[in-house]
């Protein structure tokens, strides 16, 4: 750290009313003064990186551990590389990433079919507990789409015409 | 191994995946017991967490037994059933030396903003979660702990985010003896926050929120005055009339990103994302307390922004405090409360339900139906 006046204990006043209790985020932080040592401590041996793992630009290295679970791929994966370029402060940073959620959705559906499997969209979203708890619920749902739906064919269609 | 599989919002499924792996010498390797959805997975499940990645297993509060270590695991050993912090802490860095295991420096290199969270998408590090039959668990040394031989395990699984997260709210409230405490949230959290007001000397605790089944469990669970924010003209009028015009001594938010109650925070937070979901609990937080008063926020909210009134905070002088719970620090202490009966978590389970069924559990929880507070996934793993 670069302290420009190196003297500055010698300052007036400095330091009379120091008040370690008076720490606003205690008790849950022990304050110890190791803040001041910033990233000066002991780490454990750095986890290998063997996937691609995108790292936020405002920290210099990768953490010791970290989760390798789904590495960036396709669309999305190409979204997400962009965000990371940008810091956490920028929307250009969170609402791409936002975006790629939504891309990497029918990213899944398209892996889903490759594999051969046919998702299971109404269990997927628990269709069962619905029609168990909330029958009246869904049927009203299904009724106002239907409804809707049936609205806006007529509409268009009077349009056409 | 079986394990929860995110497909996108609204979409999850329980299938085969491979089993996780030592990737690092002090991790270890944990095979699930119990595993619960907590109120945050639901942000998650309604694709309002950036960088939540299709194909991620959610979950952050689990238990259970170890089957695995790295070669400098010295602190737990195979056989030994743990519950596990929700949040991943090397117990090294200059903030987890001084209690802040919430904020661990080496447990996410995708973002500054947030340590380590096991299952909470890749701004929380891109670690599966223990909706599993296994699960790794980094920095064994540190974070795992060892359940009492006497703990009942559906009180331990609570420990491990519920119950270490609602003290910690009341706790950041700085509560007074005799102080007037209110709760904004009657989930889980907030009717175990309400519980954890009285620990501190409140002599008054109120909960907020909507839900009828859900009052009238806090009522009886919390021993808590409770209102339902539906039935009044405006909740902040109510709330300064009741305490005699002066405010709450402590207001706490337990409710986060996906409040109801107020049009405007639901429109641009909830349908158009203008903002990082529904602010309006911390709204109406710092509006119902006192001057110079304290706000507690445990309620999650994404990372990039929420429209809140900061100038009646800087106004009215109030303390707003908030953090990840600090859930190593907590646990002896708590774990004392659990075991002299003082406190409950238990209680709060009202759905146990297998691995299997994990689509209907969240669907369920998602839509508080057949009176659900709080869900218990069992992993049926095998030997």
């Amino acid at each position: 750290m670069n302290i420009e006046n190196e003297d500055y204990k010698n300052i007036p006043g400095w330091g009379m009313d120091i008040d370690l209790d008076n720490e606003p985020t205690y008790p849950m932080k022990n304050y110890t003064g190791d803040d001041h040592k910033r990233s000066d401590y002991e780490r454990s041996e750095q986890q290998k990186v063997d996937v691609e793992l995108l790292k936020s630009n405002e920290r210099p290295q990768y953490s010791v551990v970290f989760g390798n679970t789904v590495p960036p791929s396709g669309l999305s994966g190409m979204i997400r590389r962009y965000a990371f370029k940008h810091s956490e402060d920028r929307y250009r940073h969170w609402i791409p990433l936002i975006m790629a959620d939504r891309v990497n959705a029918w990213e899944g559906i398209i892996e889903d079919l490759a594999k051969g499997i046919i998702p299971n969209v109404l269990a997927e979203r628990g269709i069962k507990s619905e029609l168990r708890y909330n029958a009246k619920g869904f049927a009203t749902k299904i009724l106002v789409t239907a409804a809707v739906s049936v609205l806006m064919i007529a509409w268009i269609r009077n349009k056409k015409k | 191994m079986l394990a929860m599989n995110y497909r996108g919002p609204f979409r999850v499924r329980a299938e085969q995946r491979p089993m996780p792996e030592i990737l690092h010498p002090e991790d270890a390797i944990v095979r699930v017991t119990r595993t619960c959805i907590c109120g945050s997975d639901l942000h998650l499940y309604h694709g309002m967490v950036p960088d939540t990645r299709v194909g991620s297993t959610f979950g952050h509060e689990f238990i259970g037994i170890i089957e695995e270590v790295g070669p400098l695991v010295t602190n737990v050993k195979i056989g030994d059933q743990v519950l596990v912090p929700f949040n991943i802490a090397c117990g090294k860095c200059n903030f987890c030396k001084q209690g802040l295991y919430g904020n661990c420096h080496e447990s996410n290199s995708m973002a500054t903003a947030v340590g380590g969270i096991f299952g909470y998408s890749h701004t929380a590090g891109g670690y599966n979660g223990g909706q599993a039959e296994y699960v790794r668990v980094p920095y064994a040394n540190f974070g795992p702990t060892v359940i009492p031989a006497d703990m009942d395990p559906d009180d331990a699984v609570l420990l491990t985010d519920v119950v270490p997260t609602s003290y910690q709210a009341a706790e950041m409230g700085g509560i007074k003896e005799g102080d007037t405490v209110v709760v904004f949230g009657a989930g889980p959290i907030g009717i175990m926050a309400a519980r954890c007001a009285w620990f501190f000397g409140a002599a008054r605790v109120i909960i907020i929120d909507h839900i009828e089944y859900r009052l009238e469990f806090a009522k009886n669970y919390a021993k808590c005055e409770a209102y339902n924010f539906k039935s009044m003209a405006d909740p902040v009028v109510f709330l300064k009339k009741t305490t005699d015009w002066y405010g709450a001594d402590v207001c706490i938010d337990c409710v986060g990103c996906e409040a109801e109650g107020n049009t405007l925070q639901t429109f641009s937070g909830k349908v158009t994302l203008m903002q990082a979901g529904a602010a309006t609990a911390l709204q109406w937080a710092i509006n119902s307390v006192k001057k110079g008063g304290i706000v507690s926020v445990v309620g999650v909210y994404g990372p990039p922004f929420n429209y809140v009134p900061i100038g009646n905070v800087l106004n009215k002088g109030i303390t707003l405090r908030a953090n990840q719970a600090s859930v190593k620090r907590l646990l002896p202490k708590l774990i004392e409360h659990v075991q002299s009966g003082r406190l409950n978590p238990k209680g709060l389970i009202t759905h146990r339900v297998p691995l299997e069924e994990i689509s209907d559990a969240y669907n369920i929880f998602s839509k508080k139906l057949d009176e659900c507070i709080k869900t218990v996934l069992i992993p049926s793993a095998k030997h």
